[in-house]
């Protein structure tokens, strides 16, 4: 797995400070509701997401969860027709009023539903967001893409192919791909919308192992359509359904039927979505 | 009602009836198609028998003797160059950048439809009026003169929706997918456009801009009035002088010099379609070696 | 904080995020400003097609305003701009030219463009279709003054000897070379209009027992008919504004044509063969980008409806 990778991050440090005191709130979301046109993707959902936790979002599809990431990411600017009301705090930031999104959207990593690897070599896929930051010295970079390739369970099989095309790698190896790339960001805030869509179950496995070890690290919010998933890996769940924030809770409470609203049980339980 | 036999029976002469017809419509298009694609082969095909003769390093590389009557094409073909290369200077980066909005940043909306409708309206005024307008605007108003500038502004405005069309496709092939990841990771559009979709379009780009130095190197009513000449013995020096060019030197030599030998204007002919013809080919060999080439 | 965008960012720092969140960075201003040169580029092709409009209409709008009579402009055949004591401009002769040109180019153009798009798109497949796409394209390439050429060294003779008549620069001869200039933009036209037909429609019609043709003919030559329209309109465009190639094949006399082996002139070949003898500013320069404005008002018309009518079928 990833145990021999070598963690070299300054985050420690900070990580200590923080540990035993009460949970830092990572992203305070207030009245949010998203539509788009006439249509609303989303209601007035109220929700926070704690410092390094993996906050797990289930619910059936076109429940929102990924408008909600879009809206997160400030991506609602590039999407036509796409209105966003309501409050987004990031790390105590008004994510509504900024002068560079850019900025914002560099500090969130995101992994798509469908793995992209960008036409480009596996080498300048993971180096494209450091040399975007102005990282140009290749040894930088190399130490950058060793490590994130390593973390994201990659490294192994394409360290001697670096120079492949990433786009066409297999679906697997371009999801793991897409996870490292969004390392490379080094993120404070991870998002992964539904990432075991297109991968077999033995490299979600090692995703997942790659997701808790990164938890000690960044924040991670998981958007997952298989609740056995979110069991597994979240700390706190919320359920979406029809465009509504139904329930919000500890995780294995949802599943051990401490829920408010019987939709949840009813989801969690597998009678609908 | 009927039996099931007789179902069956008519069922099966009208298919009998309808696959001969079937034959005689394919044969009938088939036909139709081959009459029009055939001219170009004889065209072609009249063009070197009559001209091929007269090709030759010397032709090319000669100037017009005896008031254009024998002699080679050598001051026309270097006046198409400059025509060409000035032109494209102007029209390709507007092309790109236009086509950039239209793909990149353009909404879907009343706006982009405008400019659309522009660029339609644009390849479609005729050819005279887009010489009247170089005449009008380039020569005289902002005072170029009759000058390969103003003739070739006139040439790239008339020719540019050819490089922003095919701009805009090959821009559009690039999957969203990709700018959303880029997008995602904090680049800005720019960035985006810089390091992912321009690398992935650049030779479908290269398609659109081969395919119309084509079309600017046989247009020759918009340069008439606006810089190039019937005859001069001075190769251009810069882009105020005037110039011969091939296409206007063919349309001089068919009609306005009398006795010349039979085979110089179809040596100029087939010198200019020459030209034109492997520009053309060019661009299409690409894009078919293109479509074969995929990275994703 | 400054370094905050360094490779050894602090994942957590918090007071920096709040500052490089409002930071405009120069990325941020190379964006912007790349937004605005290609916004500027993008308009470029609106700000072309008024320039063109406005300069056109500038030099030939004196004409209009001093000397136009609409009567005598449109509706008499009388055209002698150059003489010196009365010179006389009637349009109507070299309308008729364009017209009846045009009018034969179509007769020509449109059956043939519209099998050949219906061979290509429902007939052919591999190899054949590609080679006919291609040869359809190199028809589209040749010049128009190379066209013109062909007219009048290939056709013209040819059409002497085979009718038997005094000069083969005639309506027929233009209208022939007309045809085929204007056909394959009818051609790529139609054929993307077929091609947008969904195949399903195909697929529901021959599982019920049709054939090719019957497909064709009931299913998707009805679904293709605005973009057939469509395509048909931009090669009425095309060639009612084709210019060198008129010039070189009708035989340029002032005339209107009774058949179609009557040399005739057009709006277009009358601009091209008699602005280099005008005095800029003069009645006969001015009259003649007066019938540039009518030539782009024209093809505008056009282009408009040609435009209009293709992305309705798109729409619906």
């Amino acid at each position: 797995m990833v145990s021999q990778s070598t963690i070299e991050r300054p985050a420690a440090a900070a990580d200590v400070q923080t540990r035993g005191a009460a949970p830092r709130i990572k992203l305070a979301v207030k009245d949010l509701t998203i539509s788009y046109g006439k249509a609303v993707a989303l209601k007035e959902v109220n929700l926070e997401v704690r410092e390094h936790e993996i906050f797990g979002i289930i619910g059936p599809a076109n429940a929102g969860k990924t408008s909600f990431l879009k809206a997160l990411n400030r991506m609602d600017v590039f999407t036509p027709g796409m209105r966003v009301n309501g409050d987004i705090e990031f790390n105590g930031r008004d994510t509504r009023h900024l002068n560079n999104i850019y900025a914002l959207r560099s500090r969130i990593g995101v992994v798509f539903p469908l793995p992209v690897g960008l036409p480009m070599t596996v080498y300048d896929n993971v180096a494209l967001s450091p040399r975007w930051r102005g990282i140009t010295n290749k040894a930088d970079l190399d130490v950058i893409v060793q490590r994130c390739l390593t973390r994201a369970a990659l490294w192994d099989e394409v360290k001697d192919r670096l120079d492949a095309l990433g786009s066409l790698l297999s679906g697997g190896q371009q999801q793991r791909l897409t996870i490292a790339r969004a390392l490379s960001q080094e993120p404070d805030l991870l998002m992964l919308d539904e990432f075991s869509i297109a991968v077999d179950p033995v490299t979600t496995m090692r995703i997942e192992d790659v997701l808790k070890e990164l938890r000690k690290e960044v924040t991670i919010i998981l958007v997952t359509n298989l609740v056995q998933q979110a069991r597994r890996l979240a700390d706190r769940t919320a359920f979406f359904l029809n465009s509504e924030c139904v329930e919000i809770g500890v995780t294995e409470d949802l599943f051990t039927g401490e829920v408010k609203d019987r939709r949840t049980r009813d989801y969690v339980e597998g009678r609908f979505g | 009602m009927t039996t099931d036999n007789s179902v069956m029976f008519q069922a099966s002469s009208l298919n009998r009836r309808n696959e001969k017809v079937q034959g005689l419509y394919r044969i009938l298009f088939g036909l139709m198609t081959l009459m029009l694609v055939t001219p170009v082969l004889l065209i072609l095909g009249t063009l070197v028998a009559k001209g091929g003769g007269v090709i030759s390093w010397e032709f090319l590389f000669t100037p017009p003797t005896d008031g254009m009557r024998t002699g080679g094409v050598l001051p026309a073909l270097i006046g198409t160059v400059w025509l060409v290369m000035t032109a494209l200077l102007l029209s390709v980066p507007i092309g790109i950048f236009a086509a950039i909005y239209l793909s990149e940043y353009a909404g879907d909306n009343w706006f982009t439809r405008t400019i659309n409708l522009a660029i339609i309206n644009l390849a479609g005024v005729p050819s005279i009026v887009h010489a009247l307008f170089g005449l009008g605007a380039f020569v005289l108003f902002f005072g170029f003169g009759t000058s390969i500038l103003a003739a070739s502004l006139t040439l790239a405005v008339m020719t540019m929706p050819v490089v922003i069309v095919s701009t805009r496709e090959s821009l559009q092939a690039v999957p969203q997918a990709f700018r959303e990841a880029c997008w995602n990771m904090g680049a800005t559009r720019w960035q985006t456009i810089r390091r992912v979709v321009l690398p992935n379009s650049v030779t479908g780009i290269l398609t659109g801009v081969i395919l119309e130095v084509s079309r600017t190197a046989g247009e020759t009513a918009p340069i008439m009035f606006t810089g190039a000449v019937f005859f001069t013995p001075f190769l251009p020096q810069s882009v105020l002088d005037q110039t011969m060019a091939l296409s206007l030197h063919l349309f001089v030599a068919a009609t306005q010099v009398p006795g010349i030998a039979e085979e110089v204007p179809y040596g100029i002919a087939l010198v200019l379609i020459g030209l034109v013809l492997t520009m053309n080919s060019a661009s299409i060999a690409f894009r078919m070696w293109l479509r074969g080439k995929k990275k994703w | 904080m400054a370094n905050s965008t360094t490779a050894s960012r602090a994942p957590m720092a918090a007071a920096g995020d709040a500052d490089s969140f409002d930071r405009r960075n120069v990325d941020w201003y190379v964006d912007k400003l790349v937004q605005v040169l290609v916004f500027i580029c993008g308009i470029s092709a609106i700000i072309f097609v008024l320039g063109i409009f406005v300069f056109v209409t500038k030099e030939g709008i004196g004409f209009v305003f001093q000397h136009l009579d609409f009567k005598e402009f449109f509706l008499t055949p009388y055209w002698f701009p150059s003489d010196a004591d009365d010179p006389e401009y009637g349009i109507l002769a070299l309308m008729a030219g364009t017209a009846s040109v045009t009018g034969l180019a179509m007769l020509v153009a449109i059956p043939f463009s519209l099998g050949a798009a219906i061979y290509i798109a429902e007939f052919a497949t591999g190899k054949t279709r590609e080679v006919l796409k291609v040869l359809v394209e190199l028809l589209a390439a040749i010049p128009s003054v190379v066209w013109g050429f062909i007219g009048l060294v290939i056709m013209n003779p040819l059409i002497i000897k085979w009718f038997d008549v005094p000069v083969g620069l005639c309506v027929l001869n233009a209208g022939i070379i007309l045809g085929l200039m204007a056909a394959p933009i009818m051609t790529s036209i139609a054929e993307d209009a077929l091609k947008a037909v969904p195949d399903r429609y195909r697929e529901a019609a021959e599982a019920m027992g049709a054939t090719r043709w019957q497909v064709t003919y009931k299913v998707v030559l009805p679904a293709a008919k605005n973009g057939l329209l469509g395509g048909v309109l931009l090669g009425v465009g095309r060639g009612f504004g084709e210019t060198m190639a008129v010039l070189m094949a009708t035989g340029h006399a002032v005339n209107i044509p009774d058949s179609i082996f009557d040399s005739v002139r057009a709006l277009t070949a009358t601009i091209a063969a008699e602005l280099g003898e005008t005095v800029v500013g003069g009645e006969h320069y001015q009259v003649l980008f007066t019938i540039g404005i009518l030539l782009f008002l024209v093809t505008f018309v056009v282009n408009l409806s040609a435009d209009l009518i293709v992305r309705g079928i798109r729409k619906g």
